[in-house]
């Protein structure tokens, strides 16, 4: 039993389904991001978390109470939009306590959370402008003070970030953590961005065609992915794919790869229960960082594959050097340290951090969990 | 030579600008004779009128056919003046104007961010009200108004006004309202306003420029109008559309023609006002409501 509960929730327009059996529970203090492309669903949860819509079966409670049917203004919740949505004829001291007065707060009290809120955001000098005289980081920090005034059980985001530009975006990124951080509130925050996702949340619901592919902290999500598209959906650039197939070495599985020139190298697994999978195809996945020059390489890892290979093409990050290769058949990425030598064209000789690497079942698309 | 052709050009340009100026020039003294005609008759004696020369300039400048077709002038069979029935006019129209505008602000709103099964058929149904002649519906509302008592008031009038501008000002607020955002209502919805709270606070406030629009529409519509005023209106109820058409009949012997010029502009006045006080909202309401969204 979490703090908030979505239990078997399921949502149909008519007679489609877009949500099929969510179930998530969220202890209090988490801060849970939905990721997923567009039309994964994860708006259409989160509105029904808010009460915006219906649920069309199953159940999502907050704190046990259950809230089907139960009016968005009487959950406790607020939510910061991704147009803000503040009301231009007012002023951003009326935005912020907009939802006090309607909840019949005294004059006094609203003008105190209001001085608290806007000192916590530094917006106090913004109190008496229109939302249209202010920036976009501006507005977004009056929307946040409107949902933080009420002091909600839950906070709901959708995509509040995704109309600012990069720079902003990130400095705003880091505001909402360091504000979770210190207000210890329950959130749940909806974005397409993986890496927001991965930065802000202790836990991650990625979702796709309305179902949640998998849930677990960033890291689990991030190491050990479920299924193929979690695997390339988290993570820039996304883990590298490619058919291989399984060759028991001395009774180690390796995995069975052809360079550039069409040589036959291999690549001893870390996981010894995939000798199960001995002479079958499986996918492997690489993440780009997995792949590096040898002095780049993980030192604390205990499988680092040598392989000698023809370098593609180069892409200097200024932090990094992304390098592509041709490997079974596939470009794969591979990601040096900014000053390692390679030269395009010229032969290369990589450390592939096997540890790592996570093979893939090709008919389900699932992980082969070791 | 292609300097020639050049100079022709501009030369012709120069041309093309000053015909279409002196066709410009031309059509707006076409449209602005009658006032002219109206307005110095109507401070002419009636004798200088009946000499013969419309277009010529008063000898003598009064004012008295001015306050005599708002006092004094025969009206059917009452010398009352325009006056009561200017202000029966002014007691049908503000309320009917204001009670359809508010009523098709409240369906815009609820056609646009209350859906519900069948609104888009009943919005076609209510838009289909604008295309009806007004003739057709005399004797059914005739009808109506004598089930409900009011036949021949001014409550009466107000109620047919505000029932046949509704297809009108509904869909003007609707289309303004369609591209409201619905993330505004939405948060408010969370900030706990209700139904009528969202839309007092927030999107009436939001909605100068298409009020403007219902406003205008809806008063030229009303205080023009002759149909429902000579069908509907009883003694004391009649507006001023129908008074002035009983003063310029009713008058016997030589007719005083500066009374009726005068009478006819105090009845052209108001809409006269309402467009020159709101006019530019008028067109850029409409530019919002159609351009944008």
């Amino acid at each position: 039993m979490g703090f908030l509960d979505i239990s078997n929730v399921t949502k149909s327009y008519g007679s489609v389904e877009v949500l099929h059996r969510v179930d998530i529970a969220v202890e209090e203090g988490e801060f849970l991001v939905l990721v997923g492309p567009s039309g994964c669903g994860k708006s259409t949860l989160l509105n029904m978390i808010a009460g915006l819509e219906g649920i069309t079966s199953g159940e999502i409670a907050i704190q046990g109470r259950a809230m089907n049917g139960v009016h968005p203004s009487r959950r406790n919740i607020a939510m910061v939009f991704q147009s803000y949505a503040l009301y231009p004829n007012m002023t951003v001291g009326q935005n912020i306590t907009f939802g006090l007065e309607m909840h019949g707060t005294p004059k006094p009290e609203r003008e105190a959370a209001m001085k608290r809120v806007a000192a916590m955001l530094q917006i106090d000098q913004l109190l008496d402008r229109k939302p249209g005289q202010l920036s976009g980081g501006q507005r977004q920090r009056v929307a946040m003070g409107r949902a933080l005034v009420r002091n909600p059980d839950v906070f709901l985001f959708d995509e509040p970030l995704s109309n600012l530009d990069a720079k902003l975006r990130v400095d705003m990124r880091t505001e909402i953590k360091k504000l979770h951080q210190s207000l210890r509130t329950t959130i749940v925050y909806v974005t397409h961005d993986q890496i927001e996702a991965m930065t802000l949340s202790t836990r991650i619901a990625v979702m796709n065609k309305g179902y949640v592919q998998q849930l677990g902290t960033p890291k689990e999500i991030y190491d050990t992915p479920a299924n193929i598209f979690v695997a390339t959906f988290m993570g820039s650039p996304a883990m590298n794919i490619l058919p291989t197939r399984v060759v028991l070495r001395d009774g180690v599985p390796h995995a069975q790869v052809s360079d550039a020139a069409g040589n036959v190298q291999y690549l001893r697994f870390s996981q010894q229960n995939l000798a199960a999978w001995d002479g079958r195809e499986i996918l492997l996945g690489i993440r780009p960082e997995a792949i590096t020059d040898p002095e780049g390489a993980d030192r604390k890892s205990a499988n680092i594959q040598m392989l000698t290979n023809l370098v593609g093409v180069t892409e200097p990050a200024g932090s990094d050097t992304f390098v592509t290769m041709t490997l079974a058949g596939c470009d794969v990425i591979g990601r040096m340290r900014a000053d390692a030598a390679v030269l395009p064209g010229a032969s290369f000789e990589y450390a592939i951090n096997m540890e790592k690497a996570v093979a893939f079942d090709p008919a389900t698309e699932e992980r082969i969990a070791p | 030579m292609s300097s020639a052709i050049q100079s022709n050009v501009v030369h012709s340009g120069r041309v093309a600008r000053v015909v279409i100026h002196v066709v410009l020039l031309i059509a707006a003294l076409f449209y602005l004779l009658p006032l002219f005609v109206m307005l110095i008759n109507s401070v002419k004696p009636l004798s200088q009128i009946l000499d013969g020369n419309m277009m010529s300039l008063p000898h003598v400048w009064t004012l008295k056919p001015w306050s005599e077709a708002w006092s004094t002038a025969q009206i059917g069979v009452e010398p009352t003046g325009l006056r009561p029935y200017f202000l029966n006019s002014i007691e049908m129209v503000v309320p009917a104007v204001a009670i359809s505008t508010m009523m098709g602000a409240l369906n815009g709103y609820v056609l646009t961010k209350w859906r519900f099964r069948g609104d888009t058929f009943l919005f076609g149904m209510m838009l289909f009200s604008c295309f009806i002649p007004f003739q057709i519906v005399l004797i059914p509302m005739a009808r109506v108004l004598g089930i409900l008592g009011i036949a021949g008031t001014v409550p009466g009038l107000i109620l047919v006004h505000t029932v046949y501008g509704l297809g009108f000002t509904t869909l003007y607020f609707r289309n303004y309202y369609a591209a409201f955002p619905t993330e505004l209502v939405r948060a408010a919805q969370i900030d706990g306003a209700g139904f009528f709270r969202i839309f007092w606070r927030i999107l009436l406030p939001l909605s100068g420029p298409i009020i403007v629009v219902a406003v205008i529409w809806q008063f030229t519509n009303i205080w023009n109008d002759f149909l429902f005023g000579s069908s509907f209106a009883g003694q004391g109820s009649q507006p001023m559309t129908v008074a002035l058409n009983n003063l310029v009949q009713s008058s016997t012997g030589s007719k005083p023609y500066n009374i009726h010029f005068a009478g006819a502009i105090i009845a052209a006045l108001p809409t006269l006002i309402v467009y020159i006080v709101s006019g530019r909202y008028f067109v850029r309401g409409l530019m919002a409501g159609s351009v944008k969204g």
